[in-house]
């Protein structure tokens, strides 16, 4: 049972950094991402990749998917950065089917649908499995109090109000001299990079990666908790996304005990679930639980 | 040589199907000024649809009747209660409740059906063969139905005067309300109609293979890139986009294998916006 929570914890904090990528471009910018599964794909397999065949320490892991989350980013998002943000969600969308059809299919590399077994997890050999699920919480914890704080920067500093401004209305941003296009992809390449480190963190704690496990269902999963928990401000972010593990974990609960369905009819209910509480989540309570607070602009 | 031409052929009648959904796809962009990405539910739908019609006994184009009615109407369902109450907030929520949408669909089919692939029943006929190129009197129908299914929509946007409203309000939505165009009514058949032609172009690229909970899924990027390629929210200009992307994913195929055919939507999107943002014919030339 307690095995069983700190599991729950670790990937409501990896979801948690997740919920932080989408919250910083969506609450912070006025941008979208319905990729969020695919960078977070990159980040896992780029780590997993460096540790296992590449043989180098763990952190390198997690540096490299820092910066391929980042590189893959700023490469989607400069090709829209002219456009309106339609296009960039219709871009993110199909640069996740991309990263999975190349997870699937590029073999030689990623080892296809198999998937990549044996991640290293930092001192799993020396705590056993019981206790490094506890050992790495904290350490998963540390990293995403970091990366909320960082969030928390973003928020009251000046290019935190800029991206505010460029969110609400970018024209008139970019006539009060805002360089509206570089701190939209500066933003979007940041949140990816956020999103390429939490798959590292997920490969390093799961141990396995598959293209399977990188659905863009996980997408959806973020922007609920994102929406429920409140966009525009981090510690939403937070409380949404273990708001989303509860939901999960109580649907997984009661799907169990409708009699005379499939194991396929469980896993279609637990989907439809989702997807029926993000709508009604934007539509009911469209600020959340914890609506987005404006900082008092500073005394000049 | 002949590899080509067969390609070429194949990528034809792969982009007239596509058209159907690519038309419903940018119509209702035009109008609704969101992208609405329920389509990979939608075209599901449509495709179990005719497919419970067809199984009941009615004919293709009966079951394409009845594929148009369902996805029709469940998609102005879902843009009038989950959809449209979101765009006042602009084109993002109501885009993002849309992917919610339609995986609310891809799993009702799921529970009622199930994973499996399932085949429309039809009989089976020799190719016909032309030099070395071979053809199904299939194929060769479901592409005539889809030309024919193009035709009616451009001869209603042309000469009906429900579709020249809608060509009014894509145009200029304010022009179009002050000239006793009701926006109301426009929105709701930009709606019926495009999800309708998303359902029929589901039973359409169904009846070429199988059917399966993710149909929809499949063809998305597709849809979109037909759309992105002609320039979002010009019909004429998403039947060029499903033509060139049909023969661009054969070509995909001969050179570097089936795995990648899904891809391809998503790189001649990216190529489009980096060279031709408006695409093709623009964004207005509905």
């Amino acid at each position: 049972m307690l095995n069983y929570l700190l599991f729950i914890a670790t990937i409501g904090g990896i979801y948690g950094l997740l919920a932080l990528s989408l919250n910083l471009i969506w609450g912070g910018a006025g941008m979208v991402n319905l990729g969020l599964a695919g960078f977070f794909a990159v980040g896992a397999y780029a780590s997993a990749l460096l540790t296992t065949a590449g043989h180098l320490p763990i952190v390198a892991g997690w540096l490299l998917a820092l910066l391929s989350g980042g590189a893959a980013g700023l490469v989607v998002v400069l090709s829209t950065t002219r456009l309106r943000e339609d296009y960039l969600a219709i871009v993110t969308l199909g640069f996740a089917e991309v990263v999975r059809l190349a997870a699937s299919n590029e073999i030689w590399l990623t080892r296809g649908t198999d998937g990549i077994s044996g991640i290293p997890g930092p001192w799993r050999a020396a705590l056993g499995r019981d206790y490094f699920n506890a050992a790495y919480l904290p350490m998963l914890l540390v990293v995403l109090l970091a990366v909320y704080w960082l969030m928390r920067r973003i928020d009251c500093s000046p290019y935190g109000r800029a991206l505010r401004a460029i969110r609400e209305d970018a024209q008139v941003a970019q006539v009060a001299g805002k360089p509206v296009l570089r701190f939209k992809a500066q933003a979007f390449a940041l949140s990816a990079a956020i999103a390429g480190l939490a798959g590292a963190l997920y490969g390093h704690f799961t141990s396995y990666i598959a293209p399977d496990l990188f659905l863009p269902l996980i997408t959806v999963y973020i922007f609920l908790a994102v929406a429920s928990g409140g966009v525009g401000r981090p510690t939403g972010a937070l409380v949404g996304a273990y708001l989303l593990i509860a939901l999960l974990e109580s649907a997984r609960f009661f799907v169990e005990l409708i009699p005379a369905v499939t194991a396929v009819q469980r896993a279609a209910l637990k989907e439809l679930l989702i997807a029926v509480a993000l709508i009604l989540v934007l539509r009911l309570m469209p600020s959340g639980l914890l609506p987005e607070r404006i900082p008092r602009a500073p005394r000049a | 040589m002949t590899i080509l031409l067969q390609a070429l052929l194949n990528g034809l009648v792969s982009g007239a199907l596509l058209a159907v959904p690519a038309i419903g796809f940018t119509a209702m962009f035009a109008v609704l000024r969101f992208p609405n990405f329920s389509v990979s539910g939608i075209a599901t739908l449509g495709a179990f649809a005719g497919y419970v019609a067809y199984a009941a006994g009615l004919q293709i184009v009966g079951s394409l009747a009845v594929a148009f009615a369902i996805a029709g109407a469940v998609g102005l369902f879902l843009d009038r209660t989950a959809h449209m109450p979101l765009v006042k907030q602009g084109a993002l929520p109501a885009a993002i409740a849309s992917i919610a949408s339609g995986l609310v669909l891809e799993n009702v089919v799921r529970l009622l059906f199930g994973n499996e692939l399932r085949g429309y029943d039809r009989p089976i006929a020799r190719d016909l063969r032309i030099g070395d190129i071979r053809f199904s009197p299939q194929q060769l129908e479901t592409m005539a139905i889809a030309l024919a299914i193009m035709l009616a929509v451009f001869a209603a946007l042309a000469f009906t005067r429900i579709g020249k409203s809608m060509r009014a309000s894509a145009d200029n939505p304010e022009l179009a309300a002050l000239k006793g165009i009701r926006p109301q009514r426009v929105a709701m058949m930009a709606s019926f109609v495009g999800m309708g032609l998303v359902g029929m172009g589901g039973m359409l690229l169904g009846l070429d293979s199988s059917i399966d909970p993710l149909t929809g899924t499949r063809i998305l990027l597709s849809i979109f890139a037909a759309a992105v390629l002609g320039g979002l929210g010009s019909a004429p200009g998403a039947v060029l986009g499903a033509f060139l992307i049909g023969i661009a994913e054969e070509a995909a195929v001969l050179a570097v294998g089936s795995a990648y055919r899904a891809a391809v939507g998503f790189f001649a999107i990216l190529i489009v916006l980096s060279l031709r943002p408006r695409g093709l014919l623009g964004e207005r030339a509905f």
